[in-house]
């Protein structure tokens, strides 16, 4: 069951990244080329996403538990460290290099294009180093 | 290279990201970060959750079938071939979005939707590093 929703909702958003234009680098490059061949599109993705998870996360959040697990597990975490910046500094240079974050790297996959292919398995590599240095400086 | 501004079919794009969203939290009761569902499918392994990422992600992989099968049009995609370029961008933001707990869809949609310090933070920083990333390519470096 659990594999069967969880395929379903893989699905779901990767169509919806395929729909968006997402999938496509060049589309998230313009984006970020404010001075240059600039389209804001990816500004429309990020405010449906978020105007409906906005909403539908507080209608959902009403209820006790989800539906198919015990609770609802939830970051609870408030604090500002390091790692929140240096992360995602180094995440949005990677991100304006190739034009790929996680999400539509796996849904460009398919579609075969070289660039893909190359940037995919580094990206597994690269989770996989930090993942595995983040389990060294504090064992969870 | 430019490409067309479509700010209809981007914007339902989103909605459906977010319905996914909304649906991860109504039934699993988990947030749809990918950068957390895909480096999990790595070890060392803390859960029984391998199956349900690894149906999550091949759902990302196939996406682009379903869409092929059910629209007449490609799907229209420009990847850069420079390899060393695409290992590095891959490298960095693999490592970036766990090392920074989440990526575009866990910090950017769900974390900005629940209205947390640390998403706004995080999306603050990438986007500025992706914006400085590509001035410089394209306008400093690339010329």
């Amino acid at each position: 069951m659990s594999l069967l929703i969880n395929l379903g909702l893989g699905l779901l958003f990767g169509v919806g990244l395929v729909v968006s234009g997402m999938a496509n680098p060049a589309k998230v490059q313009n984006f970020l080329d404010l001075f240059g061949t600039f389209d804001p599109s990816l500004a429309f993705v990020m405010g449906g996403a978020v105007l409906v998870s906005f909403i539908g996360f507080r209608l959902v959040q009403a209820r006790e538990a989800p539906i198919f697990a015990p609770r609802f597990l939830l970051p609870t975490r408030t604090d500002i460290d390091a790692r929140l910046v240096v992360g995602p500094a180094l995440f949005g240079i990677g991100w304006g290099l190739g034009g790929f974050c996680p999400g539509p790297a796996f849904t460009a996959l398919g579609l075969g294009a070289p660039g893909t292919l190359a940037f995919v398995p580094a990206l597994l590599a690269g989770m996989w180093a930090a993942r595995l240095m983040a389990e060294r400086n504090a064992p969870a | 290279m430019v490409t067309d501004f479509t700010p209809v079919a981007s914007f339902a794009g989103g909605v459906l990201i977010g319905l996914s969203a909304v649906l991860m939290l109504l039934l699993e009761g988990r947030i749809a970060g990918i950068s957390g569902i895909a480096s999990r499918l790595l070890p060392p392994y803390r859960d029984a959750g391998f199956g349900g990422r690894a149906a999550f992600v091949a759902g990302l992989v196939g996406a682009p079938f379903l869409v092929a099968a059910v629209s007449d049009g490609p799907i229209v995609q420009t990847v850069s071939s420079n390899f060393a370029l695409m290992v590095v961008a891959g490298l960095l933001v693999g490592f970036g979005s766990v090392w920074g707990s989440g990526c575009t869809s866990g910090h950017g949609v769900c974390g900005l939707a629940r209205r947390s310090i640390r998403s706004l933070v995080a999306t603050g920083v990438f986007m500025a590093a992706g914006f400085l990333t590509v001035f410089l390519m394209r306008h400093v470096i690339g010329g």
